[in-house]
């Protein structure tokens, strides 16, 4: 377990060390990326659902340790992220020397960094070390925000950085240091932390956490998802796609569930009250989404209406809701890197950014655009693709907890990604006619490596359709009240 | 034999440097003597504090083997072994780096000066923490502060003498109102000697003269500490007085003035009064809360970034007197953790600004461009430094954060918890603000600053990484200053 | 009437505010540095008249005399003139300077001449 968060910090030494080599560099992190996944499907395949390895690091504060745990909830997320790192690099390689892009050293490194800030956050056993991870990627990810170095960057990891510290020190450290105070211990314990009694002020410290969270992207703390889009494409696949924003609503879906305790969830006053701001970030993202032109930027709001999704499984706190959520974090996180992957082969390959642009793509950039569709299709919730089962998961979680107002906003929301994804994925496949024609002279399919990622990926979300036991019985083992 | 004598030495060793660095007049045999003293007073302090550590009492030296009470008797516990530390620590790092950066700063004539007068500082800031007798508190208040002026007017421009005249009426007025309060406490008790006046004071608090000296020393040692709002002398004198001397300070001497409240305010009054009843909170927590607010906000507006440090110190010090203002153990644990961590913290960025003076010859906001690029290591140094301001955790800063934060919780003030990590947010601002311009803007053309050299990078590094390995091992911090929190609330000896 | 007996406490406080009013009020320094000593000696005499016992005589060791003033306070103010002195010839040292640099002695000239730095 130890092993697993140090072998990517110490990958990133080793890649500024080869900053002169480029090959070894790259070899060296898709080596990296790849020890990690052995790492950590050896520790899947150990994985016992009653006992669960726990490592006691060292205290910081007298009472208040550091520590490893492995439980469901976190080892899906770091298969997830392992696996998709592995992916990632072989795509960065590809977009990387095409676009002849300075500081590639910078960016494998911090990626490195990145990733293993994110195994911490997963494998972490309580609140502090996720803390401290945490921050940990909100600063190593900042470099890989503004890697153009242009005003516009510089700009971008402004509000990037400002919103994200400010809302984790500014809400989530007093959330902690609070629930520290009133339960004695920050471990995770399944249940919830607080045992019996309660503290009175569970309701505002519920509020507190959601909003602290500032990685989950509620509402109206989730300008800096867009304004990061500044970032180079395989950091947004990657980062905003998978690793920053799948470990806010981690870390939503966790405080839920082990340090809440979802029976206690159910019956704060203020779960009702967020639910609804999560269910209104969805239909309200989406209605901006389809405003935007840019296709990164629309990306963008997509995930932050589909991180609410989650969210709202985590509120819900019934079963169902809790595994939909699961399942969405890993399901939308495979869809939403096949969108993303797309949108940087389009930008290598043909120079475009705007979805007014990309009428008749198609014919020029077959593999790119069907991989599209199929993420598409995903995030959507559609068959035959892997978004299915995790809707339908939270779909059966509202009625089960007869909130038939939030279904409605849930359908809404679905039928608003339909529409802001699919006229994408269409107008590609129609005729090349009129002036929004695509400059269709040289345009060829993005870098070979990019094609290799997009595919595997999309090719995911197909086999998560097929076969969703593994994901779904790895995530029901949260044990969780009925 | 020497053991029993250290005590002592702790003082007479800088003491004596002094002349030795006068007679020396070659700048660099004046810089050895004085990096000896620095380094055996460093050994000293260690010692001290393992012993006091050890033998869980304090420990009781009399000077020249008169005993207390008539005699001066120096006491060490483990409030003022801490405190020891932190000065001989910073004493020992900020000497190597003096040796470059003076030879910038100033003229070489005066180098033996300049180190006489740090060895005096540096002993006058010693002898406060140490001494057990009031009015001996106050004559090396002033021999600290005097040295002090001198160094601060050592500044490479003009306006150093202006600060350091400033400070001196100041600081002036302060200690004499210091004097007056010790002087009240004596018209009542008879005594000097601290320990003797915690005794001899019990159930006296109904009296009006020691309510009026009480007021007294408070006021004079918050002068000295650079509490708002009296606090107008603090960003004078460390934007203008040179590097080294800057970071000294600001390292040292308010954490010295902030020991000597907590002597004074809960060693001694706190026989008078219950620790409820002392009308300190009323007072002191809405003048840290403004300190801290007004600070961080003004810092934020500076285009000189030591000025900027300056005001941030002022908002630090904020901090620092808010865990005072708590009046529990927890606060005043915080509090001390928080002497440390800033001594740290401030010690590091402002080294690392001495380092950019060096080669820049301005610490203007605008000549940082692109210093990223070219002095890699400063930036990084100032880099980790303001992360531990801001309270990004596995820093010191945020172990300071989380103990005022529990200390808030404790006494049920959720608003004022609240309120310090909010302060932290501006920290962001303007730290943000400097590592924007250090990595963003691109360098000019035509100057091509080179890294600092290593003996004053070295330094910077070594108060950097403090920053962040205490923000992990916490033991010796927090073990350290609970002690001395339980010392002072005379829970124990 | 107790307000005559403490007749050296009225002037101890009177000297200190007019020394403290000296030292906010005026703008040239010398007048500052003055003010500040004025301050300082009503300390002194606060401190002095303090050790005054009645009847006591000076604090040396003699035949035929029982009382004596208290000793210590004259202790503690001689340490604290000589500490006044060195404060007092710091201050003038740097106005020499401030002189010589700034070409007056006036706090809003000076002021006005640091404000461009």
């Amino acid at each position: 377990m130890v092993l697993a968060v140090a072998v990517p910090f110490a990958g990133a030494i080793l890649i500024a060390l080869l900053h002169r080599f480029p090959n070894l560099r790259e070899t060296a992190t898709v080596a990296t990326a790849a020890l990690l996944f052995v790492l950590v499907v050896i520790l899947m395949t150990d994985f016992r659902p009653d006992d669960w390895p726990v490592v006691e690091l060292f205290e910081i504060f007298p009472g208040v340790a550091v520590g490893l745990a492995v439980e469901p909830l976190g080892m899906t997320f770091a298969v997830l992220a392992s696996a998709l790192w592995v992916v990632t690099s072989i795509y960065s390689i590809g977009y990387m020397r095409a676009n002849r892009e300075d500081h590639q050293t910078r960016y494998y490194a911090c990626v490195s960094l990145s990733l293993g800030a994110t195994i911490g956050i997963a494998f972490a056993a309580d609140l502090l070390t996720l803390f401290i991870f945490y921050e940990v990627l909100t600063l190593a990810t900042y470099p890989l925000v503004t890697h153009a170095g242009t005003r516009a960057a510089q700009l971008g990891g402004r509000t990037y950085l400002g919103l994200l510290l400010g809302t984790s020190i500014g809400l989530l450290l007093l959330a902690i240091i609070i629930t520290w105070f009133e339960a004695g211990t920050l471990w995770f314990a399944v249940g919830g932390i607080f045992g019996d009694s309660p503290p009175a002020m569970a309701g505002v410290l519920l509020v507190l956490f959601l909003f602290g969270i500032g990685k989950a992207a509620l509402m109206p703390f989730h300008r800096w998802l867009p304004a990061a889009m500044v970032a180079p494409a395989p950091v947004s696949a990657l980062l905003h796609a998978v690793a920053v924003v799948t470990a806010g609503v981690f870390t939503v879906l966790k405080v839920s569930v082990y340090v809440f305790g979802t029976e206690l969830v159910s019956e704060l006053w203020s779960d009702r009250w967020l639910l609804w701001v999560a269910a209104a970030t969805i239909v309200i993202a989406s209605l901006i989404a389809l405003r935007q032109d840019d296709l990164k930027r629309r990306l963008a709001y997509s995930t932050v209406s589909q991180l609410s999704y989650i969210v709202v499984g985590a509120l819900l706190a019934n079963r169902a809701g809790i595994i939909g959520g699961g399942m969405h974090m890993a399901t939308h996180a495979v869809g939403k890197i096949t969108l993303f992957f797309c949108a940087g082969s389009i930008y290598t390959a043909a120079r475009l950014t705007n979805v007014s642009e990309m009428r008749g793509l198609a014919r020029r950039m077959p593999v790119t655009m069907a991989a599209f569709m199929v993420g598409s299709l995903s995030v959507i919730g559609l068959p035959p693709m892997a978004g299915v089962w995790s809707k339908l998961y939270l779909v059966t979680g509202s009625i089960e907890a007869g909130e038939f107002g939030l279904l409605a906003f849930l359908l809404v929301g679905s039928l608003l990604s339909a529409g802001y994804l699919l006229p994408v994925a269409v107008q590609a496949y129609l005729p090349t006619t009129g002036a929004n024609a695509a400059q269709d002279t040289g345009i060829r399919e993005g870098p070979v490596a990019c094609l290799v990622a997009l595919v595997l990926t999309a090719l995911a979300c197909l086999a998560l359709f097929v076969f969703p036991d593994a994901l779904y019985t790895m995530i029901a083992r949260i044990a969780v009240s009925p | 034999m020497i053991g029993a004598h250290l005590p002592a030495l702790q003082v007479v060793v800088p003491l004596i440097a002094a002349p030795l660095c006068v007679l020396s007049r070659r700048p660099l045999a004046a810089w050895t003597v004085a990096l000896i003293a620095a380094w055996l007073s460093l050994g000293i302090a260690i010692w001290l504090l393992t012993q006091v550590l050890d033998a869980n009492a304090p420990i009781s030296y009399a000077l020249g083997g008169w005993a207390a009470p008539w005699g001066i008797e120096y006491r060490v516990d483990a409030a003022n072994a801490l405190v020891l530390l932190i000065v001989t620590a910073v004493g020992a790092v900020v000497v190597p780096y003096a040796l470059v950066s003076t030879s910038h700063e100033i003229a070489p004539e005066r180098h033996h000066l300049f180190y006489a007068a740090l060895m005096l500082c540096l002993a006058g800031l010693l002898g406060i923490a140490i001494t057990g007798d009031a009015f001996n508190a106050f004559v090396f208040l002033e021999i600290s502060s005097l040295s002090s002026y001198v160094l601060i007017s050592l500044g490479p421009s003009r306006a150093a003498l202006t600060a350091a005249f400033r400070y001196l009426i100041l600081g002036t007025i302060g200690a004499t109102f210091i004097l007056i309060g010790v002087g009240l406490l004596y018209m009542v008790t008879g005594t000097l000697n601290m320990a003797d006046l915690t005794y001899r004071l019990a159930g006296r608090g109904e009296n009006r003269t020691v309510i009026v000296a009480f007021a007294f020393l408070t006021v004079g040692i918050t002068l000295k500490l650079a509490l708002f709002p009296l606090h107008l002398w603090l960003p004078n004198a460390y934007a203008r007085a040179p590097s080294a001397v800057s970071a000294f300070l600001a390292a040292t001497a308010t954490k010295v003035a902030v020991y000597l409240l907590l002597r004074f305010v809960f060693g001694i009054f706190i026989a008078a009064y219950a620790l409820d009843e002392l009308p300190l909170t009323a007072i002191l927590m809405p003048l840290a809360l403004i300190a801290v607010f007004t600070g961080s906000l003004v810092a934020i507006f500076q285009d000189d970034v030591r000025r900027m440090l300056a005001y941030s110190s002022v908002a630090q010090v904020g901090y620092i007197v808010l865990g005072i203002g708590f009046a529990t153990h927890t606060g005043l644990t915080a509090s001390l953790i928080h002497l440390f961590n800033h001594a740290a913290m401030k010690g590091a960025l402002f080294l690392a600004m001495g380092n950019v003076f060096l080669r820049l010859g301005s610490v203007n906001l605008d000549a940082l461009a692109g210093l990223g690029r070219t002095m890699p290591l400063t930036v990084a140094a100032f880099t980790l430094a303001g992360l531990s301001l801001i309270g990004v955790p596995a820093t010191v800063g945020f172990v300071s954060k989380w103990y005022l934060v529990v200390a808030a919780l404790e006494r049920g003030w959720w608003p004022v918890a609240a309120l310090i990590v909010v302060s932290s947010l501006l920290a962001v601002v303007y730290i943000g603000r400097v590592i924007e311009v250090a990595y963003f803007r691109p360098p000019p053309e035509r100057s091509a600053p080179v890294e600092a050299p290593l003996s004053m990078v070295v330094p910077t590094w070594i108060l950097a990484g403090a920053c962040v390995y205490f923000g992990l091992d916490t033991s010796l911090t927090i073990g350290v200053a609970s002690r001395a929190a339980t010392v002072l609330l005379g829970l124990a000896p | 009437m107790e307000f005559l007996g403490h007749y050296n406490y009225w002037i101890a406080i009177t000297l200190a505010m007019i020394g403290f009013y000296t030292v906010i009020a005026r703008g040239n320094m010398v007048k500052k540095i003055i003010g500040l000593n004025i301050f300082q000696a009503s300390v002194f005499l606060l401190y002095i008249s303090m050790g005054k016992i009645e009847g006591g005589t000076a604090p040396i060791i003699a035949d035929g005399a029982n009382v004596y003033s208290n000793p210590l306070p004259h202790v503690l103010i001689l340490t604290a003139i000589v500490v006044g002195v060195a404060t007092t010839a710091l201050g003038l040292a740097l106005v020499v300077r401030i002189r010589e640099a700034y070409g007056t002695i006036e706090e809003d000239e000076i002021q006005a001449l640091d404000e461009p730095t």
